[in-house]
């Protein structure tokens, strides 16, 4: 079996420009959507209380908000959690009172209607976690910015490395868009998954940059557009089978995982598809626009290594 | 050419064989059990209970399946297994009701446990099965934040009237010495005697810096001193609190009668309390919010008191109370001092006879008064009591022998070094240094905890297959190849997570089935390049060759940035996130080693020997028409 017969190098770079627009109005609707709608911060970054219940039957989510206005809430969420028994609510944090009060108080007002309710979970975070989570959060991706240029600056060039990480932040910046777009609940796990989409889409990068700089080796006196729609090409088979196997992985979390997990892997799952994107079309083409050279990667004095060294002979 | 000296080989053996018994006990689940421990802090867990709560199982005709006995610090536990849940259940009541006549005052927690049930050669060479996180066994979380500025502010308080003791004692003449926010200002009528007592507070209080001043406010215009701590003694007095609040949660939550609580420091002023199978929030909290006191008091030992005692009355302004052994004692109703005045408890020896003894710091005020109660009670005795649950008991009551000045007490007579280091960890644990406000809880229902194990598990396990069939239909013989090496890389992963007792959450579960989908790429390069070499027209022996060889530094690379993402995650990331990390970062190890070298070894084996290799089993080598060599 073998599905890419290619046999022909395809010219991706020629239609880099129009692909670098469609990604800028990608990116800056994202933008947008992000400064306009906000996100749906979980409770881990705003503090409060949420609240898991199972019913015996069918929640009835009116009658839970009723209740709820009668005790005095008013800035409150009520929804289905998986299942339509499975109920989520989300109380905001208030001062002197404990989760345990909240919860107790919710409790009463709700079992006296249905005696059989199951508590499956409260979770209560005070308001200067969620401070610290987001100053952390943040923190963590500027470490993996500088981490991730300073790496690939030594190991490859500065150009691929301002181009990997550009191509990084436009996935990231796209998949926040979408939470902010949807009003996904943006919880810890998904600034997890977030953050492990960027490594993933700077693995998919450095494939590339591999074989744009052994191309750079190998070949001498090709265009750049050229050695590198030949890098894409020869890389195509591995992005799709690899991506593939990912996806199928995440695509699993998402049919078994349940709603613990449905936005993590979501966010993994743009993370993805976008990720294969910029890889192939802003990555590449940023270095391609920074103007990289052969002789940025090819060094004339430079290792002993044996096949490198077959390629390399002047 | 495609050989690995012996020396791979087995190494490769040896991996797979530890990843193999590591991975091993995850698998056996685990079997009930009953564990016996220590509800109050003046009764120790010795490995005779072991022979006891077997003898008192046995006599009932309960059979369990094995007993241990652990000793973790100061603190033992018992824990015996039993066949089922039922048997369990029984054995729980009858040993309760052995060791603890008194039910309204247990001095023994019996707790149901669930303990690995894998066989105890694997337990023996520290093979464990990991230990689950509460998202995925139930139970309740808490994050407590310690009150630093409170444990400085009594620390401060404390040094203020030391200082001004310290100054009436050598008749430097200060106006007041009080502590203001944080620091303590002694105010002087002149500077004569603001310099010398800067010499002399500079000389006793090495750990504090002393500025001058001119006082402000009621004293305006007299010369004063400010005195601070400075920040090694700042950080002493903060690490100081945090472990004993530590200690003091431990000693309370034994008494809740969880299995395996986990208490532990998080960063420099948290506390995480988890309590697995709890559900019960309310009294959890209660527990941990209460306070242990010490309090000194005076023994009765007149005649009419001792025949008092014997009749089975009290008479007025006296109280009964009992130590350890059950002995019975009347205390004076006055309180002398309270553990508000006691600095420090340490168990050390007795300078004269070198028996063992416990040696207590108390403040200036408690060393004032224990000087005058001293001086006028000699021969008599007094009594140490610990209050908890509302409940006293007499750690000790010694005879006073001399007049006790300066504030260090010591306590010495019967007591072994064993029950000096407990007496002083008791003392020391009574109470919480720096008060505490939980910050985060969370309460996760046991069906809940099973429900996302079964989830993550269903998970990463169709995944997997999925893409195993995948790889097999694929590549063919390198495909099965890559599938074995994929398993053999989550099997090196779990046995890591196992050996380095990682607690493993529902994220870390997501963190694997992740990995394994990343763990793909390497193998899915390594193919491609050797698919490309033979296309190119290589021999398949130096198609083996060049493909591993070229893929390498490929994997490399991309593994390398991906494992900086996983150690940010791991430095700035809290709970759930860090959880995700250390199975991250673990997972890219793993893949790399069994892509590259465990999966290497599998085809060097079964290729490297051929010289006359003709074609290898990857699939279709397609090769266009006008293919450029």
């Amino acid at each position: 079996m073998e599905f890419f017969r290619i046999s022909r190098t395809i010219p991706f770079m020629r239609h880099a420009l129009a692909l670098n627009a469609i990604s800028l109005v990608f990116f800056v609707l994202a933008v947008v959507f992000i400064a306009v709608r906000g996100f749906n911060l979980s409770i881990e970054f705003t503090g409060g209380t949420v609240i898991e219940l199972t019913y015996p039957d069918t929640a009835p989510l009116v009658e839970v908000r009723q209740e709820l206005e009668t005790l005095g809430y008013t800035d409150f969420q009520v929804q289905n959690f998986g299942t339509s028994r499975d109920v989520l609510i989300r109380l905001p944090a208030i001062d002197g009172q404990s989760s345990t009060d909240q919860s107790d108080a919710v409790m009463g007002a709700l079992t006296a209607g249905t005696p059989d309710i199951l508590l499956q979970r409260v979770e209560y975070v005070g308001p200067q976690i969620g401070r610290e989570l987001v100053e952390s959060g943040l923190l963590a991706l500027l470490f993996v910015i500088i981490g991730i240029v300073v790496y690939l600056a030594i190991r490859f060039e500065w150009k691929f490395a301002i181009a990997g990480v550009v191509a990084n932040l436009h996935d990231v910046v796209i998949i926040l868009g979408f939470f902010a777009l949807f009003q996904w609940e943006f919880s810890l796990s998904v600034l997890a998954g977030v953050l492990a989409v960027l490594g993933y889409s700077v693995n998919e990068s450095v494939v590339i940059m591999d074989r744009i700089r052994e191309n750079f080796r190998k070949l001498r006196n090709v265009e750049v557009r050229d050695v590198i729609d030949g890098a894409i090409t020869q890389t195509m088979s591995r992005t799709i089978i690899t991506h593939g196997s990912t996806q199928v992985m995440v695509l699993s979390m998402l049919i078994f995982g349940g709603p613990t997990l449905e936005y993590f892997a979501l966010a993994l799952t743009i993370g993805i598809w976008f990720g294969i994107y910029s890889s192939i079309f802003v990555a590449a083409s940023i270095a391609m626009w920074l103007g990289v050279k052969r002789e940025d990667l090819v060094k004339p004095v430079k290792k002993t290594d044996e096949l490198e060294e077959v390629y390399t002979e002047e | 050419m495609n050989r690995y000296p012996l020396w791979k080989y087995l190494t490769v053996l040896v991996a797979l064989v530890l990843g193999l018994l590591y991975t091993l006990p995850n698998f056996f689940g685990e079997s009930p059990a009953v564990q016996v421990s220590s509800a109050k802090a003046t009764i120790k867990i010795e490995p005779e209970m072991q022979r006891q709560v077997e003898g008192i199982l046995s006599q009932a005709g309960i059979t369990n399946t094995g007993s241990s006995f652990e000793r973790n610090g100061p603190v033992g536990t018992v824990r015996v297994r039993f066949a089922d849940t039922d048997t369990q259940l029984v054995a729980r009541d009858v040993i309760e009701r052995a060791l603890n006549p008194d039910a309204t005052d247990p001095s023994y927690t019996v707790a149901l446990n669930l303990l690995p049930a894998s066989p105890k050669w694997l337990s023996d060479i520290g093979a464990n099965p990991m230990y689950l996180g509460l998202d995925l066994r139930g139970g309740v979380h808490f994050l407590l934040q310690v009150d630093m500025r409170g444990a400085l502010t009594a620390r401060y308080e404390s040094l203020a009237t030391e200082i001004r003791t310290t100054l009436r004692e050598d008749r430097i003449p200060s106006i007041s010495s009080d502590r203001e926010d944080l620091s303590v200002v002694t105010v002087f009528p002149d500077d004569e005697a603001r310099n010398q007592a800067l010499t002399l507070l500079r000389n006793r209080y090495n750990d504090m810096e002393f500025t001058g001043g001119v006082s402000q406010g009621m004293n305006s215009g007299k010369p004063q001193l400010i005195g601070q701590l400075e920040p090694g003694a700042i950080a002493a007095v903060q690490s100081s609190a945090l472990k004993q609040n530590i200690t003091t949660l431990h000693n309370r939550i034994n008494e809740l009668g969880v299995a395996e609580p986990v208490i532990q420091q998080q960063g420099a002023d948290r506390i995480v309390v988890q309590l697995p199978g709890v559900q019960d929030v309310a009294k959890a909290k209660d527990i941990l919010g209460r306070t242990a006191t010490l309090e000194i008091r005076m023994v009765d030992d007149s005649p009419t008191a001792m025949s008092a005692l014997s009749a089975g009355r009290v008479p007025f302004g006296l109280e009964r109370y009992e130590d350890s052994d059950g002995r019975p004692l009347l205390l004076r109703r006055q309180v002398i001092l309270s553990g508000e005045n006691l600095q420090d408890a340490q168990a050390g020896r007795d300078s004269q006879a070198q028996q063992p003894a416990v040696h207590l710091t108390l403040d200036s005020k408690g060393a004032r008064i224990f000087r005058d109660i001293t001086r006028d009670n000699i021969g008599n005795r007094m009594a140490i009591l610990l209050f908890e649950k509302g409940k006293g008991q007499v750690v000790t009551a010694p005879v006073i022998r001399s007049e006790i000045p300066g504030g260090q007490v010591q306590i010495s007579g019967s007591m072994s070094a064993e029950e000096a280091a407990d007496i002083s960890l008791l003392l020391r644990a009574g109470s919480l240094a720096a008060p505490m406000t939980i910050i985060e809880e969370r309460t996760i229902g046991p069906s809940l905890g099973a429900e996302n194990i079964a989830k993550g598990f269903n998970a990463t396990l169709w995944g997997f297959v999925a893409v195993a069939i995948f790889m097999v239909a694929y590549y063919r013989l390198f495909g099965l190849f890559s599938a074995t090496g994929l398993t053999i890389n989550v099997f090196l992963l779990l046995a890591l997570l196992s050996m380095l007792q990682a607690t493993l959450t529902l994220p870390g579960i997501a963190a694997i089935a992740l990995t394994i989908g990343m763990a793909i790429d390497a193998n899915v390069l390594i193919n491609e390049r050797i698919r490309e070499e033979l296309r190119r027209g290589e021999s398949p022996q130096a198609a083996i060759q060049i493909g591993f060889e070229r893929a390498w530094g490929t994997i490399l690379d991309s593994n390398l940035t991906t494992l900086i993402v996983g150690i940010a995650l791991l430095i700035f990331g809290t709970g759930p996130v860090r959880g995700f990390a250390v199975v991250h970062c673990l997972g890219i190890l793993t893949s790399m080693f069994s892509a590259v070298v465990v999966v290497r070894s599998m085809v060097n084996i079964t290729h490297g020997g051929k010289k006359k290799l003709k074609g290898l089993s990857i699939g279709t080598i397609w090769k266009p028409k006008d293919s450029k060599g």
